[in-house]
């Protein structure tokens, strides 16, 4: 089955302490492992957030066992506090963003994959590899460091505005040392992202094997890739932003805070600064952070597809130019976050049209994957299921960018529940979803195990009903106005929504415990599951081609040949209904990617 | 299982459009003079975006279902026309969508933000801050009085910082806590944040806009139907956000002369 070649020149041979082996290893697969256990562990605690979260909007004076605990504060008998409730959502919301939706699909599967997928040894610079998931490591622990303090987290959302981030103590509770933490948290997070997409881009440019052209790439290479680009320079203006509102703390600056401000009666000692200057930055790093989420998904679902469809999709080319255009796009609709932020209302009209035109590669890459199941043979399993899931709510999610690409619609849904329906399913559920098929697909490549098929089953069902039943809601709730980051609606207006969020949490409790079948299924799995052969799904690309789990150097010390692209499914060869990427064997194919 | 998910996919499509076709979670009624062009808006999208929807789950609905474990002797084929087809669709449909969605709506935007109040429309100051809005009207004088940062006091009332004893103008401005105005008169809305962010949202104006510390910004609407509607804060802006709020009451003229010879009456 391996058609290996030329012996490959070890760069560095294979540790042997336990230290070297597991905890502070170079080698990307277990690097790969750990920014994936790292993201389960964030995942399971933004999750249960959002539990605490729900369950105190739906029951205001709830009281929530063993929350008082956590914070005998924040909430004295187990009820929350408004101010504790705005704590935990931007916990909730940093976690989630950065620490699961940025780590999981991009750089725990990356780091795994993408050296195997090339025909590399591993990533050209081991040790930035090692550095990049241990600042990111250090970087969630200094944000979960916030819990701990005397006043808490931040209360200032993910998306931490100024001036709000940037006067201090007199903001609110968590707003000094909870901001401070936050701000450091999240530029170690950039500089853990900025080494770990330096190694993805040089990986893939300069690490591919003989035969390996770009366009042989597989589509989830592509993907990885391209996020890396994004990465790249997105991370690199977040990273400086964070130090500006840390020295606005610390330093005396005013980067964020103008003059004549008044808090508590008194005149704060700032002067110079600009509200909207944050906005700017974070927006140029906090839309393409979106496409870093989602991005990956796209690549790994197309991936997992066209091993299921035992087809090529119907165009790889168009997939991966309509990803690059996704990603440069990203860069001019930032602002479609800001229409109504005070900035000049004629650059909210230049934000929109990019933003409108970025539906266009969007559909495209709907309709390549739609129209690709024409005609195909699709095998059903707990990869596809999630693959499937994730089209649908990447449709879902995707249509209500309509409205609020467009200023004038904007007007009424911005700051809504409406916005948070969108952005849940886009970027959330999406990619969520995008995360649980390539755990699926690729688990048993990565412990040498399967995955029960049963469970996983289930665990699709009840997240896909699940994930509609919370999220769907969402979008009506914010056309009727229902104002987002309250920790309760006192409103006369809101009255007559509060059962629609009973329902969503109702909902939530049940999806999420959805969630714990799953990390059962993980755990049983890696320790008991059935032994994984080398090729369960009848894959061509490289990672199925060597041994389960793959050796230290990858492919046992020589270098793969690469022959053909990764889509070589639906023909007749001497394996079955495929062609891997290193075999020789030339057979009448319905295309060639050179 | 493909068939069960077909059948489940097509059916939460369904039960998703229904409240949008029953209108159960709309929008309450526009009472402003340029909400129509937003809701007219809406619709379209709406209808684009519903119409997409749709499609989108019915395809991927009915491709699972026939194109799903077929079994190993099954012939694999190829959609007609293949991806260049389905590029040319989405740049054409999804192109002309895109087009008219952006031309029509700049004239909604437009009326809002890209033209300028009336001469003679009524100018009334907002401030925003930790948790409350406060309204100032600039009294019988017409003018503003000059806002000292270094002079709010919430104790003594002096919720915008004036200073009557040296500043003509500031002594009859009226301060409230609520927002009165009369019908059918354009009101030109000055933006001013005392500390932090926040906004100004009312749902049945079809207004809403951030205040911006250090910037002080304007809006200007006409509202055309008497009543009391609520003003909240839909800006993040600390602890009290979710009690953020005050109540815009539309009157008429008569009314409004009486409630301001009352509020002058009181400063």
């Amino acid at each position: 089955m391996h058609d290996i070649s030329a012996p490959a020149v070890h760069h560095h041979a294979p540790p042997t302490s336990f230290i070297r082996k597991h905890v502070f290893s170079l080698d990307h697969k277990v690097i790969g492992k750990q920014y994936y256990a790292l993201a389960l562990v964030a995942a399971l605690c933004g999750m249960v957030l959002s539990w605490m979260m729900r369950i105190h909007l739906a029951w205001t004076n709830a009281a929530i066992p063993g929350l008082q605990l956590l914070s005998p504060n924040g909430a004295p008998g187990g009820v929350m506090t408004p101010e504790y409730y705005l704590q935990l959502m931007t916990m909730h919301g940093t976690i989630m963003v950065f620490f699961v939706l940025t780590t999981a699909p991009f750089a725990a599967f990356g780091n795994f994959f993408l050296p195997i997928q090339v025909g590399a040894e591993d990533m050209p610079f081991p040790r930035f590899n090692m550095m990049s998931f241990w600042v990111t490591f250090t970087a969630f622990v200094v944000l979960m460091a916030s819990f701990f303090v005397s006043d808490g987290p931040t209360l200032g959302g993910w998306t931490q505005y100024a001036p709000l981030n940037a006067v201090g103590a007199v903001g609110g509770p968590g707003q000094a040392m909870g901001v401070i933490l936050w701000m450091t948290s999240i530029a170690l997070f950039c500089i853990g992202q900025l080494l770990g997409s330096l190694n993805f881009i040089t990986t893939t440019l300069d690490l591919r094997v003989k035969g390996m052209s770009l366009m042989r790439l597989p589509l989830s290479a592509w993907a990885w890739f391209i996020t890396s680009c994004m990465g790249l320079t997105a991370f690199s203006v977040l990273m400086p932003a964070c130090i500006l509102v840390i020295l606005d703390h610390v330093a005396g600056t005013s980067f964020f805070v103008p003059s004549g401000l008044v808090m508590n009666d008194q005149l704060l000692p700032h002067s110079g600064g600009s509200t909207l200057l944050w906005q700017h930055l974070f927006w140029f790093f906090g839309h393409p952070e979106v496409y870093i989420a989602i991005v990956p998904g796209i690549g790994i679902v197309s991936h997992i597809l066209i091993t299921n469809m035992r087809r090529p999709m119907l165009s790889q080319r168009v997939l991966i130019y309509s990803m690059g255009a996704l990603a440069i796009l990203s860069y001019m609709v930032y602002g479609h976050h800001m229409f109504v932020s005070g900035m000049n209302p004629i650059s909210s009209l230049a934000f929109s049209f990019p933003t409108l035109v970025i539906t266009i590669p969007a559909t495209i890459i709907v309709l390549i994957q739609v129209f690709s199941l024409y005609g195909s043979n699709l095998r059903i399993n707990s990869a596809s299921l999630f693959a499937l899931g994730f089209i649908s709510m990447f449709v879902s999610g995707g249509v209500s960018g309509f409205f609020l690409a467009q200023p004038s619609i904007d007007i009424m849904l911005h700051g809504t529940y409406f916005v948070v329906g969108h952005f849940h399913m886009v970027m959330g559920v999406a990619a969520m979803f995008g995360i649980f098929a390539g755990t699926y697909f690729w688990f048993p490549k990565m412990a040498g195990r399967m995955m029960n098929e049963t469970l996983g089953k289930i665990h699709f069902w009840l997240s896909f009903v699940g994930a509609y039943c919370i999220f769907m809601p969402f979008h009506y709730l914010g056309m009727a106005g229902n104002v987002r980051r309250y920790s309760t609606f006192v409103d006369d207006y809101l009255q007559p929504l509060i059962p629609v969020h009973r329902w969503i949490t109702v909902a939530a409790l049940i999806t999420g415990a959805a969630q714990l079948v799953f990390v059962y299924n993980l755990i049983h799995s890696r320790f008991w599951g059935k032994p994984a052969p080398d090729n369960p799904w009848e894959g061509t690309s490289l990672e199925w081609s060597t041994a389960t789990p793959p050796p230290f150097d990858n492919f046992g010390g020589k270098h793969p040949v690469v022959y053909h692209d990764p889509f070589q499914y639906g023909v007749k060869s001497s394996a079955g209904d495929y062609v891997m990427q290193t075999s020789p064997e030339q057979v009448a194919t319905e295309h060639e990617e050179k | 299982m493909a068939k069960f998910f077909a059948v489940t996919i097509i059916i939460i499509a369904i039960l998703s459009a229904i409240p949008i076709l029953r209108h159960t979670w709309d929008a309450p009624e526009d009472i402003s003079t340029h909400g129509a062009l937003i809701d007219e808006q809406m619709s379209e999208t709406m209808a684009e975006a519903g119409i997409a929807f749709l499609a989108a789950q019915f395809v991927l609905a009915i491709f699972v279902w026939m194109f799903s474990n077929r079994g190993p002797d099954a012939k694999i084929t190829k959609f007609p026309g293949g991806a260049k087809g389905l590029v040319i669709a989405a740049f054409l449909v999804v192109g002309i969508e895109v087009l008219a969605l952006g031309v029509f709506g700049v004239k909604a935007w437009a009326t809002v933000y890209l033209t300028p109040p009336a001469a003679d429309a009524m100018p009334i100051q907002v401030q925003a801050g930790q948790f409350a809005f406060y309204f100032r009207y600039p009294g019988p004088d017409g003018k503003f009085g000059a806002i000292h940062p270094e002079l709010v006091n919430e104790g003594s009332q002096n919720y915008f910082g004036l200073d009557p004893e040296h500043d003509p103008a500031s002594r009859d401005d009226v301060v409230a806590a609520e927002m009165a105005i009369p019908i059918n008169k354009e009101i030109h809305l000055l933006m001013h944040a005392k500390d932090v962010g926040h906004s100004f949202f009312v749902r049945e104006l079809r207004v809403q806009q951030d205040f911006v510390p250090g910037v002080d910004v304007t809006l200007h609407f006409t509202a055309t139907k008497v009543g009391k509607y609520e003003i909240v804060c839909t800006q993040l802006c600390g602890l009290g956000h979710y009690n953020m709020k005050a109540y815009l009451e539309v009157m008429s003229q008569q009314d409004f002369d009486d409630w301001m010879k009352k509020e002058v009456a009181l400063q």
